[in-house]
């Protein structure tokens, strides 16, 4: 092939020096910036194309006598008529529909854009975002795991994706038998007694959890015990979870080694405590080693254990927290069970519960009949199957897009390879402690090994430097940083997950970009103040976001006065 | 196994550098007699990516696929076309694997659209602000009840009797823990809504009004003077929309006069996956902003003076505030709130004016139709694309023959109000974009022949 090199001189220059500057389009190569849809859409565009009911349509209103001449009366009078010209999409004129007089004329004010342009829109976006696809993402206690592309797949099946919560069940039972067979691989993996799968999210399941708390004691006439025990280092939706539900908070005090303590526990235990919430594995990623004697001790005194199960990830297959004698445990389908995190949800907190808490779990649920039909227990057959229910906590059955999917990464792993999860979830922590806790504080490394996260402090960096810098510089590093400023028990916390699902070569690159930016925050690097220095934004000013905030887009003053 | 990539010589290298002689060693603070030997037992090992979807392939064969039949099943969830774009680009990796967007440096694209997301809803309720999304619509309803208490300090709330039932239930289970009054009944096969007795009900102790719109019959009405009567009394009026597709033909509740608007985002984007997940819409007046639940993404600039955005006002939030937050609600339905996002960006103003037009238009020739049948009544004078029939027998059975013949005919009120007799005759049917006039000939068809 030859072609024309006149003007065409390769070189590849030296250096760059300063010459990069600034771009005519503010992006920078694959760097793009994105301005707002309400900036570059308009209320004429969509990008989806319909077939526009004629004018009128909706005005064929029954005559007198519940009919007109025709066995099909008006439904195939006519085919519709697509309308281009129609103003606003061909809404009826006022008078023209059975909208009761309340049309909606004036502008919503809802930018389209074409088909292109969305694709392009959005694109561009996700190329802003971090995500586990892209790279390790050690955010501890948020379990950021590989999500399995076969869950996504399954859970678009038209026969779980195309399918109403209101179908009779006879037309339902292949979804029935998904939430049924989700919740006996739960049981039996947690050594509980039954499982309520309608929360949303761990939030609500940890609800659903001391709403059978308060309803089992009530039942017994015990309404009085108001006291809920929750540790420091508790994920701050437990006291939240308690306050909601009209209980009194109030502090278990930890050991030097990042554990309940026993004493303390056992010593303010009485008739006014209700229940005790303990995380286990706990935030700082420590085996509650104690946690038999505490259940014992709490149910001696009358009171329920709580579980949070957001750590469940780490025991997996290995222990079953009903042995433990756990009354009740919210499981993170999106930790343990690998659904996506989507940018902050949806999430899914099925709730194991103990034979003691059971009856009170909430509506609906599924059970397996001796003819092998499943039954769904709602509101209707309640009183006769399940007369002690706290009620429901949602519309419909739960999240079933994320049982499809958990289903689907536990048939893949089996009970053998679940516990391997566990097992390679473990190592992964403690090697990344082990090969940190020379140059970073690491506060519980001498009790022994930590569970599926390991925890440093910002013990020993330069005066001024912060976890924040550290985790600032590790963006630049191409990282998600860590879980930082968590737990409130260790000072400048900063909380490692890396996960299972990494190889030994991705920890070993991240535990020496890790090792470096410490080095630099201990020998007090300036340039780590201002990091990120090559992420798509600097340090946002959230003190403004907090003090004047702008929640939704309006138009500039000058454009908003020449639309009026 | 596919998902985990350490090679047994990874891991004995690991164990040496650890000091460990076995993964036991890690597991030493589990008490002994909590240790498993081995495996759960009890339940199946390890399986293939094939055997796995071939499992999962069966049994969802054994469920109806609401496509494949004649189906006018609504009831706070409906089908509607979503377009491929809204799934393709929901999947792309950086959306789908990404964390809430805690570190906004490098989690633009998630909050810029949260802040496209929540301008959207404001402008489709005629709220000034809303949330970055709630779990659902039932659960938004029950937020937005906690939220007028803490407003008007006063406990009770008064719910129409429009309001849907699974609604009602979760709002009274956690009414029964807060120590609110829920004052609520079931409602009439009746063409009018219960506005008046609302405004009748309205006291000095009332926090707010609660008022589904369309409602659960599929009835609409103005809400103008309920929001003016709860205004006399400083209650609030909540508006709840399931069918956001509505505000598409319909006067916004913010418009007129609605305090909180709260709603099921599902029929935008999300499909109906048997219930769940879904995305609440949360939505309200700017002076409440701070007693507002759930996340919010806010405008601001970064060190360069760029605009950017982040998360904010989390004083209001659990990982702050702790015991004294306004919520304890952690996650929302990010992934949902962007399918939302996408698809009203492809239907802007002029598609989604010209989806509710279709699928108003189509719900007009469904009821006449319908009305043709022997013995068949719309109980509605004004609806959107929801209507109820009066069929003269008890709906539940006729719904599960019609099912045995291929048609999934509707919500029988009779599920979702069982024990209430003068219900038991109603049959909620929705009409949307989706459904052809073909299907409603079957539908009026087998409807004849099983009524006979």
């Amino acid at each position: 092939m030859t072609i024309n090199q006149s003007g065409w001189k390769p070189t590849a220059p030296a250096g760059r020096g300063d010459a990069a500057g600034t771009t005519f389009t503010g992006n920078k190569a694959l760097m793009l910036e994105e301005p707002l849809i309400f900036e570059i859409g308009d209320d004429q565009t969509t990008g989806v194309d319909f077939i526009l009911p004629a004018r009128g349509e909706g005005d064929r209103r029954p005559q007198a006598g519940g009919g007109g001449g025709s066995p099909h009366g008006a439904a195939s009078a006519e085919a519709p008529l697509h309308h281009p010209a129609a103003p606003g999409g061909a809404a009826p004129r006022a008078g023209e529909d059975r909208l009761g007089g309340l049309a909606r004329t004036a502008s919503i004010g809802l930018p389209g854009l074409s088909e292109p342009e969305t694709v392009r829109h959005y694109t561009r976006l996700s190329r802003q975002n971090y995500a586990i696809d892209l790279g390790l993402f050690p955010l501890g206690s948020c379990t950021m795991k590989h999500n399995p592309r076969l869950n996504e797949k399954v859970a678009r099946l038209p026969g779980f994706a195309d399918v109403h919560p209101l179908q009779p069940v006879d037309t339902v039972q292949g979804a029935l038998a998904v939430i049924n067979e989700l919740a006996v691989w739960l049981i039996k993996l947690t050594g509980m007694y039954g499982v309520a799968m309608s929360p949303k999210a761990g939030a609500h399941g940890e609800l659903c959890g001391i709403l059978c708390i308060k309803a089992a004691l009530e039942k017994r006439g015990e309404g009085h015990r108001k006291v809920v025990l929750v540790p420091e280092s508790a994920h701050g939706t437990n006291p939240a979870t308690a306050a909601f539900a009209g209980f009194t908070v109030e502090d278990i005090p930890a050991t030097v080694d990042g554990r309940v303590d026993l004493a303390a526990l056992r010593a303010r235990l009485g008739p006014d405590i209700a229940a005790v919430m303990i995380t286990n594995p706990n935030t700082c990623g420590l085996f509650e080693r104690d946690l038999k004697a505490i259940s014992d001790a709490v149910h001696a005194a009358g009171g329920y254990v709580y579980c949070d199960g957001a750590n469940f990830n780490a025991i997996v297959g290995k222990v079953r927290p009903g042995d433990l004698g756990v009354d009740a445990m919210h499981i993170n389908l999106h930790k343990t069970f690998s659904t996506p995190h989507g940018g902050g949800g949806p999430g899914s907190g099925p709730v194991v519960l103990s034979e003691a808490l059971a009856p009170f779990g909430p509506l609906p649920f599924t059970a397996r009949m001796a003819d092998g039909h499943i039954a769904l227990i709602e509101e209707e057959t309640a009183g006769d199957d399940h007369p002690d229910t706290f009620g429901r906590m949602t519309a419909f059955h739960g999240q079933m897009g994320m049982f499809t999917r958990a289903l689907t990464y536990i048939l893949s792993h089996g009970a053998d390879g679940l516990q391997q999860v566990a097992e390679d979830a473990v190592l992964n922590a403690n090697y990344v402690l082990r090969r940190l806790e020379d140059t970073l504080d690491a506060p519980f490394a001498g009790s022994g090994p930590c569970m599926h996260e390991a925890i440093f402090s910002d013990r020993g960096l330069a005066p001024g430097f912060s976890t924040i810098d550290i985790a600032k510089a590790l963006i630049d590093e191409g990282y998600h940083p860590m879980t930082m400023y968590f737990p409130l028990v260790v000072h400048g916390a900063m909380l490692v997950e890396p996960t299972e699902t990494e190889s030994k070569a991705a920890l070993d690159q991240f535990i020496g970009a890790l090792r470096s930016v410490a080095e630099r925050a201990k020998a007090g690097d300036a340039a780590l103040k201002t990091a990120p220095h090559f992420a798509p934004r600097a340090r946002l000013d959230e003190t403004l976001a907090a003090r004047k905030p702008v929640l939704v887009w309006k138009p500039p003053v000058a454009e908003a006065q020449a639309a009026e | 196994m596919r998902y985990l990539p350490l090679t047994p010589a990874d891991r004995s290298e690991m164990l040496a550098v650890i000091g460990a002689s076995s993964i036991d060693d890690l597991f030493v603070d589990v008490p002994e007699a909590a240790r498993l030997d081995g495996p759960v037992h009890d339940l199946p090992l390890h399986a293939s990516e094939l055997a796995v979807e071939r499992h999962m392939t069966a049994l969802a064969r054994q469920n109806t696929v609401a496509g494949e039949v004649p189906f006018f099943l609504g009831a706070g969830a409906y089908r509607h076309h979503v377009p491929a774009t809204v799934d393709h680009l929901i999947q792309r990796g950086e959306f789908l694997t990404a964390y809430t967007p805690y570190q906004p440096e490098i989690a633009q694209g998630t909050l810029q659209m949260l802040f496209e997301f929540q301008t959207q809803v404001a402008r489709l309720l005629g709220t000034d602000v809303a949330n970055a999304s709630m779990y659902d619509g039932s659960t938004a309803c029950w937020e937005a009840i906690g939220m007028a208490r803490r407003i008007t300090r006063r406990g009770k709330a008064i719910l129409s009797s429009g309001l849907h039932p699974h609604y009602v239930s979760v709002a009274r289970t956690m009414a029964r823990y807060t120590g609110d009054l829920l004052e609520t009944g079931a409602p009439a096969l009746t063409a009018d809504t219960d506005l008046d007795r609302l405004i009748a009900a309205i006291d000095a102790d009332t926090s707010c009004v609660v008022v589904q719109y369309p409602d659960i019959l599929g009835r609409v009405a103005d809400l103008t003077p309920l929001a003016e009567a709860c205004q006399a009394n400083k209650a609030l009026l909540i508006a709840v929309v399931t069918e956001p597709v509505a505000l598409g033909a319909l006067r916004a509740p913010g418009e007129m006069g609605a305090d909180i608007v709260v709603g099921e985002g599902q029929s935008i984007g999300v499909g109906l996956q048997f219930g769940g997940p879904y995305v609440g819409l949360f939505g309200c007046k700017d002076k409440y902003v701070r007693q507002m639940p759930g996340r919010l993404c806010g405008e601001t600039v970064d060190a360069d003076g760029r605009r950017g955005f982040v998360l904010t006002l989390s004083t209001r939030e659990q990982h702050i505030r702790r015991e004294k937050a306004t919520s304890n609600i952690c996650t929302n339905s990010g992934l949902c709130a962007l399918a939302f996002s996408i698809h009203m960006t492809l239907l802007g103003e002029k598609g989604l004016r010209g989806l509710a037009a279709i699928n108003h238009a189509a719900a007009c020739r469904a009821a006449d139709r319908l009305a043709q049948v022997p013995g068949v009544r719309v109980i509605n004078r004004a609806f959107f694309n929801e209507f109820t029939l009066d069929l003269g027998q008890e709906a539940r059975p006729i719904v599960r023959t019609l099912a045995e013949r291929g048609v999934l005919a509707g919500v029988s009120l009779g599920r979702l109000y069982p024990g209430e007799a003068a219900l038991e005759n109603g049959l909620v049917v929705a009409v949307t974009e989706t459904v052809t006039d073909e299907d409603v000939e079957a539908l009026a068809t087998a409807l004849t022949e099983v009524l006979a």
